[in-house]
């Protein structure tokens, strides 16, 4: 292989690929951090959140899922598509119910961080006050729905990784809700655990593990202590099971 | 407001708490004594701690709380029509907040649940004394009812963050919240 | 050939029988198709023709396009119906005998205000035949002892030219394409320009080559005859009069690839035309134009199976259609890779309109200059259009390429147009100032619907409509397109319901720009295009109802009746905005 060949540019900055990477996977392999909310390193990209959004030969592609194409130039950190992505987030916050205050993934959640880093101050557009079902039955796991942003993350760890194919997402545009793979459509009536990757993979507060919300002091949090550009450099699937 | 105003007189602050806790009074006056300094610019016009019970004309209204009754909505207005720049302050001003929690039931359903089959309740009824103010539909973010000039994210935003704020308000400029600084809880 | 009923089949077969999709049947599809429930739940959500409440023995839905929706001369005549017969929209009523509701399109916009009975489409409904209609329900008569004559659907072909004017002869393309190879018809399918007919114009030879040179287990036809754009009904006619050459033209391509399998992806509202199409399939079959040895060639085996969708416009994008075709939710693919070589199964697979099926065959008779002779250098050959709304002749018009929009508007006898949209509501919207311009794929391009708006017509009220369109059909996949065409719809409803403030020009465009440039699919990319046209094109529309820089986003006034209701409160002081 040709030095320099495989080798795209980003703002400016020359990134390595090796040929079949998605963009997304050389900038990160490189430390450049491309804002992501639906993506985690290891599992399949699904390119829903659109967070990713980078601008090549003047189209916006997913970074996640465009693949990296020799010679190509790329702008991610621009003013234009920051705001493009500070839109996007404020749509997924007054699509759901984000309420940090009263939410115990508050400090931990990355929908929160993507606000922080993206200098949010507001949501800008009107609540849409949804109404979404909570799921409580089962002992150690709690669905809320009006907090999940449809990433799909639980959807593809559970299939791909748990191998248990506990969660689909279901319904059209705006009435597009998570299910539970059960007769009930209860959490209790599937084989989901706490230690799978579904169940503690969630980057808000719509899965969460019961009795651990606020259990690390404020000022201890994830977010407290580092930006998600900082997490998002170091993620992928293969550390956070080592972790669990 | 204009740099010349600046000297010439001091700047007329109105607070209020619509749907919120007063948090966010209370952590303005975790200034201590940095109050001091700011009283030395600023003039407090109506605010729960003057006790003056309608807005002159201000320069600056910091609103806490987000609206979930008609009193809000005329207070609210009352601010927008007196107050230059209107900066809604804390989460609930924002969101809607913990009030907002609110929301996942339905009017009937809260009142309900306060007045007829909360515990310890004797003589259950709900109450429609026309002192009491109605009840929105919902718990409604402040710039939903009228246009915000600036947000101070927090649940309570700290004493630094509204100093943040304030300092080049009284500046005549426009403030910038800092990212490292920027909480949502 | 499938050998095992397709998934949509199976639900759609359960819908008909319990008028809903019960739990148990949805697990015994689980069961029997061996997948996860959850991807059946997912199915029967996605799909607007499948519910899980019991809809009525009648089941009412009235198409809510601009063309042959329910709103007519000031009259909503889905509420009519619904007041007749005592119910409300949405809801199936107490003693289960009626359900009315809405639904997109239902391609039927040349016949005025339409609706489906049980699947089925009645056309021209006005205030006496709704009475009617509401009696025959009333009593309890079953659909198919209802008047005959409300059944019938006339195809209106207005001007017709390469495509229309005459039927080849059944199988004289293939035996042409057989007696020439292969290679040597594929030159002559490149050589014609011929480019698809659905709107994106995509050189049908080059996809056809791509198939063609992509390894691949086996290869696979299908015809895009999803044609949900609102406004168009070209492939109605298609598929009812002219489904020869489309089962030709999907058998040539077939020859040139190499599939042996194809599909006609159906949709739901055309259900009714499913019964014709499957005989004069038969009948291909008895002339050995499909299966085995199709005209006694001994390598070339092809048959075509028809699948129905279920109401879901989405399903129109190529990549949606096959998902839907493997029954599964119709989301669009991440692309690349293109269907042509990661398709059907994973498969090499072309995707093409009906219309474009049926030129393949038509060139493969006449030759590429035939083709060519007609239309203009970058668009070569004929398109079929669609023409309704406020015109005098609505109805089907074949143009060479290149005409004008100003000659079709004086063909279909449209007086003082004061907007047309061009390609449906994902197309373009055009001011008298481009009623000169060309139909053309380097001009004004289009899948084939024509909108017309008369001076009568408010605008904002089209927007709305596009906009509800839209929000109704996103899949619901990305952000931007989930999220923002329900923000568009409800910033063009605050407008509407007098809440618009001047700073909802600048938020329509911005909106528009991200849904338009960060969404998946073409759906997202074009969902914004009638907002962002109008603000060009017709900057009076939306400021006119613009009274301050801010009003309140949501009603003030009706947010406190459920607490006057509870405390009985109503005086002066119980309201806010009452002027309003």
């Amino acid at each position: 292989m040709i030095a320099g060949t495989n080798t795209i540019y980003i703002d400016g900055q020359e990134i390595p690929f090796t040929p079949g990477q998605t963009v997304m996977d050389a900038a990160l392999a490189a430390s450049v951090y491309i804002p992501h909310l639906c993506h985690y390193p290891g599992l399949p990209p699904s390119g829903n959140c659109r967070l990713c959004m980078v601008e090549t030969g003047g189209r916006n592609v997913a970074a996640c899922i465009a693949q990296a194409a020799a010679g190509q130039e790329i702008r991610n950190n621009t003013p234009e598509l920051n705001a493009a992505r500070m839109a996007i987030t404020q749509m997924l916050f007054v699509e759901g119910n984000h309420i940090c205050p009263s939410c115990e993934k508050t400090g931990n959640c990355k929908l929160q961080a993507m606000a922080y880093h993206l200098g949010m101050l507001d949501q800008h557009f009107s609540q849409f006050y949804q109404h979404r079902d909570i799921d409580a039955s089962h002992p150690d796991i709690a669905l809320d729905r009006s907090r999940c942003i449809l990433c799909d993350l639980c959807v593809r760890a559970s299939r791909d990784i748990d191998r248990k194919n506990v969660f689909a997402i279901a319904g059209r545009g705006i009435d597009a809700h998570l299910i539970v793979n059960s007769a009930s459509g209860k959490l209790a009536d599937t084989p989901i655990a706490a230690t799978d990757l579904a169940a503690t993979i969630c980057p808000v507060g719509a899965i969460l593990i019961k009795e651990q919300g606020y259990r690390v002091p404020i000022g201890q949090r994830i977010y407290d202590r580092r930006t998600i550009c900082e997490t998002g450099l170091q993620e992928h699937i293969a550390q956070q099971r080592r972790d669990q | 407001m204009t740099t010349d105003h600046q000297f010439k007189r001091k700047i007329k602050i109105a607070t209020t708490s619509l749907a919120g806790c007063f948090g966010c009074h209370m952590s303005f006056l975790d200034m201590d004594e940095r109050l001091a300094d700011l009283l030395k610019q600023v003039e407090l016009d109506r605010s729960p701690l003057t006790d003056i019970k309608h807005c002159g004309p201000c320069d600056i209204g910091l609103i806490e709380g987000g609206v979930c009754n008609a009193e809000n909505v005329q207070v609210l207005r009352e601010f927008r029509a007196h107050c230059a720049t209107l900066v809604a302050v804390g989460a609930c001003a924002i969101n809607g907040g913990v009030p907002a929690m609110r929301n996942y039931f339905n009017v009937q359903e809260c009142l309900e649940e306060v007045y007829l089959r909360g515990s310890g309740i004797t003589n259950p009824q709900i109450p429609n004394d026309p002192e009491l103010p109605l009840l929105l539909d919902k718990v409604y973010p402040v710039s939903e009812v009228v246009h915000i000039d600036y947000f101070l994210p927090g649940c309570p935003p700290s004493a630094d963050a509204f100093l943040q704020l304030l300092q080049p308000l009284l500046a005549g400029q426009k403030p910038v919240v800092s990212p490292s600084r920027l909480h949502y809880d | 050939m499938e050998t095992r009923e397709h998934l949509l089949h199976r639900l759609q077969a359960i819908q008909r029988q319990f008028r809903h999709i019960p739990p148990q049947a949805m697990q015994q599809a689980a069961t029997d198709y061996q997948l996860p429930l959850s991807q059946v739940a997912a199915v029967v959500a996605f799909y607007s023709f499948f519910s899980t409440q019991p809809r009525g023995r009648f089941d009412i839905l009235f198409s809510n396009c601009t063309s042959c929706g329910y709103l007519v001369e000031g009259e909503n005549l889905l509420q009519i119906l619904c007041r007749q017969l005592q119910t409300v929209p949405g809801k199936t009523r107490a003693d289960d005998l009626v359900s009315i509701d809405e639904t997109s399109c239902i391609g039927m916009c040349d016949h005025g205000a339409s609706m489906l009975v049980n699947g089925i489409p009645i056309t021209g409904l006005n205030l006496e035949k709704l009475a009617r209609i509401a009696q025959r329900v009333t009593d309890a008569i079953p659909v198919q002892h209802w008047p005959v004559e409300w059944f019938a659907i006339v195809d209106t072909v207005h001007r017709r030219d390469l495509l229309l004017a005459k039927h080849p002869v059944p199988g004289s393309a293939l035996r042409q394409a057989f007696s020439q190879g292969a290679g040597e018809t594929l030159a002559i399918i490149r050589r014609s320009g011929l480019r698809g007919r659905g709107g994106a114009g995509f050189d049908t030879g080059k996809k056809w080559q791509l198939s063609r040179d992509t390894s691949g287990n086996t290869r696979y036809v299908v015809c895009n005859a999803d044609e949900g754009e609102p406004g168009t009904f070209k492939d109605r006619l298609l598929l009812h009069e002219y489904a020869e050459e489309l089962f030709e033209g999907m058998t040539l391509c077939a020859f040139i690839i190499g599939a042996t399998q194809g599909f006609i992806y159906l949709r739901g509202e055309y259900r009714y035309l499913l019964p014709q199409l499957q005989s004069a399939l038969k009948r291909r079959r008895s002339r050995g134009l499909l299966g085995a040895r199709i005209l006694k060639q001994r390598n070339f085996d092809f048959d075509i199976a028809i699948v129905v969708g279920a109401g879901a416009y989405i399903c129109g994008e190529e990549s949606a259609l096959i998902e839907s075709l493997e029954g599964k939710p119709g989301i669009p693919r991440i692309r690349p890779p293109f269907p042509v070589t990661h398709g059907y199964l994973g498969q090499p697979t072309v995707v093409n309109n009906v219309e474009t099926f049926i030129a393949a065959a038509h060139i493969t008779v006449h030759g590429a200059d035939w083709f060519k002779a007609a239309g203009t250098t970058a668009s070569a050959g004929t398109k079929i259009l669609s023409v309704s709304g406020d015109c005098g002749k609505p109805g089907i018009y074949e143009y060479p390429f290149g005409v004008t929009i100003r000659q079709v508007l004086d063909d279909c006898a449209a007086v003082a147009a004061q907007a047309v949209q061009i390609g449906g509501p994902s197309g373009a919207l055009l001011g008298p100032a481009a009623f000169d311009r060309t139909l053309a794929f380097d001009d004004v391009s289009t899948g084939g619907s024509v909108l017309v708006f008369g001076q009568q017509h408010d605008l904002l009220t089209i927007h709305r409509n596009f906009a509800r369109f839209f929000a109704h059909e996103s899949c619901g996949f990305c952000t931007p397109c989930r999220v923002g065409t329900q923000l568009l719809q409800n910033t063009l409803d605050n407008i509407a319901a007098g809440r618009g403030a001047t700073a909802d020009i600048e938020e329509l465009q911005q909106l528009g720009k991200i849904v338009q440039r960060q969404s998946h699919c073409g759906l997202g990319h074009t969902a914004a295009n009638h907002v962002l046209d109008s603000l060009r094109q017709f900057p009076q529309v939306f400021p006119n109802r613009m009274r301050s820089p801010f009003t309140a986003r949501f009603d003030l006034d009706q947010a406190l009746a459920s607490t006057r209701r509870i405390t009985r409160q109503n005086d002066a002081a119980a309201h806010l905005d009452q002027h309003k």
